[in-house]
C-alpha cells in the first residue's frame, strides 16, 4: 500500500534548477531495514506536513563507512566518504539532515577532512529548529500523559554534546519525561556501536541491549523513546526478551511527532 | 653536629632529585617512543582544560563521595609542599623555622597545614577501607591482581606515615616550646590546632629525649617525602605529576570524531585519481620504515598515547562504566592503559640494555598484551572517555589496532567481514541493491 509521500531526489530538483532547504540523508538502515524504514517514512511526513523544501539522494547515497571505520577497515570508509564527498560536492549541498546519529557523527565530523563542509544536523535538532520558528507545531495527541523515557544514543550524547533537542521534542507531547538512572552523559550504550550491529557479542554473562534495556523498564514507561535506528532495534529486542512488547513500545522521536498529530 | 647534618642533607637532597631526574627522562624517552601527533594548536583551550580538569578536579567530583575525598588529599599535597620549601631551607642552613618570623601568616599556614595533614589522614584512611573492606567492585576486579593492588595500598600507607611524621614533628616541636623557660632553639612559632592534642604524650620525657625524636620525625619526614617522589616512577601515582600535561594534550576534538588517517587517504586519492599512472612505481626513498597501518606495538601508538598510559593511576572509572565489561566480556579499557604501560616499559628496559638501540624481542603489544577478543568487545561508546578523571583515551588504542588487526592481517571477525564486503560490493554493510535504496518511499 503505496501512500503520498513527496519524496524528491537531488536529480530531480537539479533538472528543475532547485536547490533543497536541506538534503535529507536517509543512512542505510533507514532506507533497508524494516523498521527503521518506518521511522524514515515518519520523518517525510513531518517535514512534508512543515512544507520544508528537502531532497535525497536516492540510489546515488550510500553507507557512510562509518561501521567500516569503527570496524578497523580505513581504507573503505575513506574510499566511501570520497565517492559520497564527490556527491555531495556536485550537488553543492550544504545543510545534511539524518534521523541516524552514526550517520550524522560521520558526515559531520569525519568528512571535512576529507574535503566535505556541510552543517550537519540530526533530525531532532532539524525538528527542534522547526518548532522553534514556528513551522511545526507539536501536540500530545494519544501519547498525551504516557510515560516516556528516553535512550541517549552514545553517538549523539557523548560524541556531539547532543542531549536537549530530543527532550525538548518530547516534552512538547505533553507527556511525562522520565530520566534513567544512567542518562545523558552517563548514558549506557545498546550495544550496536563500533560495528558490534553487524557481529555476535564476546562472550560474556549478559547482552549489552538486555542491560541497558532493563534501566529503561525501571523507569516503568510506556514508551522507550530513541533518537537512533539501531538502539530501536537493540532495544526492541531487549523488550522482547524481557518479555514486555505487550505493555511497552519502542519508537523514534520523529514517529512519536507523527503520530501524534496523525501524520 | 656543626655543619655536619647540613652536609648530609645536602647529599641526600642531590641523590633524591637526581635519582627522580633520572627516570623522568626515561618517562620523556618512552612517551617519544610513540609517533607525532600534533597536539599543540588551540592554546586556550588547552590550558582551560588544564585548568578545569587537574588543577580544578572538575571531572573527579562527577563521583562525590571518591571526589571531595580526593580534592582534601590533593589540596593537602598541594598545600603541605610549601611546608617542604621551610623544610629544605632549615636543612640546608641550619636554620630552625625560617619563615616563622612572618608571625600570624606563619600561625595561619601551620594551622592549615596541620588541618589538611588530619583530613588527609582521615580520607586516606577512608581510601583503603573503600579498597581492603567494602572492596568496591572496581578495586577488586582482575585487573589488579598482585602488584597493581599492593602499588595501591602501599601509596596510602605511605601518605598516612607522611602525615604522622609530619604531626608528631610538630607535636615534639610544640612540647619544647612550651618548656618553661625555653628550651634550646625552638622558639614560640607556628599554631598547631592538631598536633597540641598530641603533645601531651610527651610530658614527662626528658627534654633531650624529646628533641632527639623531633629530629628524627623531621628528619624521617623529608627523606619519606624524597622516597616517595621516587617511588612515583615505579607506580601508578605519576598522575600527581602527568595529570597536568595529560589534560593539556588530550583530544580537543567531538568524542564521535576519530581521526582520518592520513597514509591512508594518500592512497585513497591516488586509487581515485582518473590520471594517475596505475603502472607507476611508487617513489621510493632510502631507509624508508614501509608505513604500517594501525598499531601493533607501543612504538605504533602516538606519544599523548603513551603519555595517558604513564598519566593512568587505574581508579577504573573507565572500566566500570564500560559496556562490554559490564557485562562480563573481557575488555576493560583500564587494562588497555596498563597493559600499554607495561609494554613500554619493557621497551624502555630494552633499550637501555641494548646501548639505546631496541632489538626486537619477538613480543608485541598485541596477543603478548591485548588480545583480539578485547579489542572487538568495544562499542566505541566513549563511556571509558567521558568518565577518564584526565581525559586519557583508551578508545582510541583499541581503534588503532582494530584498524592493525584489519587493514594489516585481514583478522576481522567473519561477521565483519561480510558486512565491509557488502559496503564495498553494494554500498551498505546488507546485501541490499543500490539501485533499491529508494524502494521504501513506495512500500
Amino acid at each position: 500500500m503505496s501512500e503520498n509521500l513527496n519524496v524528491p531526489t537531488m536529480a530531480e530538483m537539479l533538472a528543475q534548477g532547485k536547490q533543497p532547504e536541506v538534503l535529507f540523508w536517509v543512512g542505510c538502515a533507514g532506507s533497508f531495514d524494516d523498521r527503521a524504514k518506518k521511522i524514515t517514512k515518519a520523518f517525510v511526513r513531518i517535514l512534508n506536513r512543515a512544507n520544508v523544501s528537502f531532497a535525497v539522494l536516492g540510489t546515488e547515497e550510500s553507507c557512510t563507512g562509518d561501521p567500516a571505520k569503527r570496524a578497523g577497515n580505513e581504507f573503505l570508509f575513506q574510499m566511501q566518504a570520497m565517492m559520497n564527498i564527490e556527491v555531495l560536492n556536485a550537488y553543492e549541498a550544504k545543510k545534511i539532515v539524518t534521523a541516524c546519529p552514526h550517520c550524522f557523527n560521520t558526515l559531520k565530523n569525519e568528512y571535512p577532512e576529507l574535503g566535505g563542509h556541510y552543517e550537519v544536523v540530526h533530525h531532532t535538532e532539524f525538528l527542534k529548529s522547526l518548532l522553534d520558528s514556528g513551522r511545526l507545531t507539536i501536540e500530545g495527541g494519544q501519547f498525551k500523559g504516557k510515560r516516556i523515557t528516553f535512550h541517549d544514543p552514545c553517538y549523539l550524547g557523548r560524541a556531539n554534546n547532543v542531549y536537549e533537542a530530543p527532550r525538548d521534542l518530547i516534552q512538547k507531547l505533553d507527556v511525562e519525561l522520565l530520566e534513567m538512572k544512567r542518562s545523558k552523559a552517563n548514558g549506557l550504550c545498546c550495544g550496536a556501536g563500533g560495528a558490534q550491529m553487524f557481529k555476535d557479542a564476546e562472550p560474556g554473562n549478559k547482552e549489552i541491549n538486555v542491560e541497558r534495556t532493563e534501566d529503561a523498564l525501571e523507569t516503568k514507561p510506556d514508551i522507550i523513546a530513541a533518537g537512533c535506528p539501531f538502539c530501536n532495534t537493540m532495544l526492541t529486542d531487549g523488550v522482547k526478551n524481557k518479555e514486555r512488547e505487550g505493555d511497552v513500545k519502542v519508537m523514534d522521536i520523529a514517529e512519536l511527532i507523527a503520530n501524534a498529530q496523525d501524520l | 653536629m656543626g655543619y655536619l647534618s647540613n652536609v648530609l642533607f645536602a647529599i641526600i637532597l642531590i641523590i633524591g632529585f637526581g635519582y627522580f631526574y633520572l627516570n623522568v627522562k626515561k618517562i620523556i624517552r618512552n612517551i617519544n617512543l610513540g609517533v607525532a601527533v600534533n597536539r599543540k594548536d588551540n592554546a586556550k583551550a588547552r590550558w582551560k582544560n588544564m585548568a578545569m580538569i587537574a588543577l580544578g578536579q572538575s571531572k573527579m567530583v562527577k563521583r562525590p563521595v571518591a571526589g571531595i575525598l580526593h580534592i582534601i588529599v590533593y589540596v593537602g599535597f598541594v598545600i603541605i609542599n610549601i611546608e617542604l620549601l621551610e623544610i629544605i631551607i632549615d636543612g640546608l642552613f641550619g636554620t630552625h623555622r625560617i619563615f616563622s618570623p612572618l608571625g600570624v601568616v606563619y600561625d595561619i599556614l601551620i594551622g592549615s597545614f596541620e588541618i589538611l595533614a588530619f583530613l588527609v589522614l582521615f580520607a586516606v584512611t577512608v581510601f583503603l577501607i573503600r579498597r581492603n573492606v567494602v572492596k568496591l567492585k572496581r578495586f577488586i576486579h582482575s585487573d589488579l591482581k598482585g602488584w597493581p593492588k599492593s602499588d595501591a595500598n602501599y601509596i596510602l600507607y605511605f601518605e598516612i606515615i607522611l602525615m604522622t611524621l609530619f604531626l608528631l614533628m610538630n607535636a615534639t616541636d610544640l612540647h619544647l616550646q612550651n618548656v618553661p623557660g625555653g628550651f634550646s632553639h625552638f622558639i614560640k612559632a607556628g599554631s598547631f590546632p592538631i598536633s597540641e592534642f598530641i603533645a601531651p604524650v610527651f610530658n614527662g620525657m626528658p627534654n633531650e629525649a624529646v628533641m632527639l625524636l623531633n629530629e628524627s620525625f623531621w628528619w624521617l619526614h623529608i627523606v619519606g617525602i624524597l622516597v616517595f617522589m621516587n617511588y612515583l616512577y615505579f607506580s601508578k601515582h605519576l598522575h600527581i605529576l602527568l595529570a597536568f600535561p595529560n589534560t593539556y594534550f588530550a583530544n580537543l576534538n567531538p568524542q564521535g570524531q576519530f581521526d582520518n588517517l592520513a597514509s591512508v587517504t594518500a592512497e585513497v586519492k591516488l586509487m581515485m585519481d582518473p590520471n594517475a599512472d596505475p603502472f607507476a612505481a611508487a617513489p621510493v626513498s632510502e631507509n624508508e620504515v614501509p608505513v604500517k597501518f594501525g598499531a601493533s606495538d607501543v612504538q605504533d601508538l602516538n606519544w599523548v598515547q603513551l603519555l595517558n598510559a604513564y598519566t593512568c593511576t587505574e581508579c577504573g572509572r573507565c572500566t566500570s562504566s564500560c559496556p562490554a565489561n559490564q557485562t562480563g566480556k573481557k575488555l576493560s579499557p583500564r587494562k588497555i592503559m596498563m597493559d600499554t604501560r607495561d609494554r613500554m616499559e619493557e621497551v624502555g628496559k630494552n633499550i637501555d640494555s641494548n646501548k639505546g638501540v631496541f632489538v626486537p624481542d619477538n613480543k608485541s603489544l598485541l596477543n603478548d598484551y591485548i588480545t583480539p577478543e578485547e579489542l572487538w568487545a568495544c562499542t566505541s561508546c566513549n563511556a571509558c572517555v567521558e568518565e577518564c578523571p584526565v581525559n586519557i583515551s583508551p578508545l582510541s588504542i583499541i581503534m588503532d589496532m582494530r584498524r592493525y588487526l584489519v587493514m594489516e592481517q585481514s583478522a576481522a571477525p567473519m561477521p565483519l567481514n561480510a558486512m565491509m564486503t557488502n559496503i564495498e560490493n553494494n554500498g551498505a554493510p546488507w546485501q541490499y541493491s543500490q539501485q533499491d535504496r529508494l524502494n521504501w518511499k513506495n512500500d
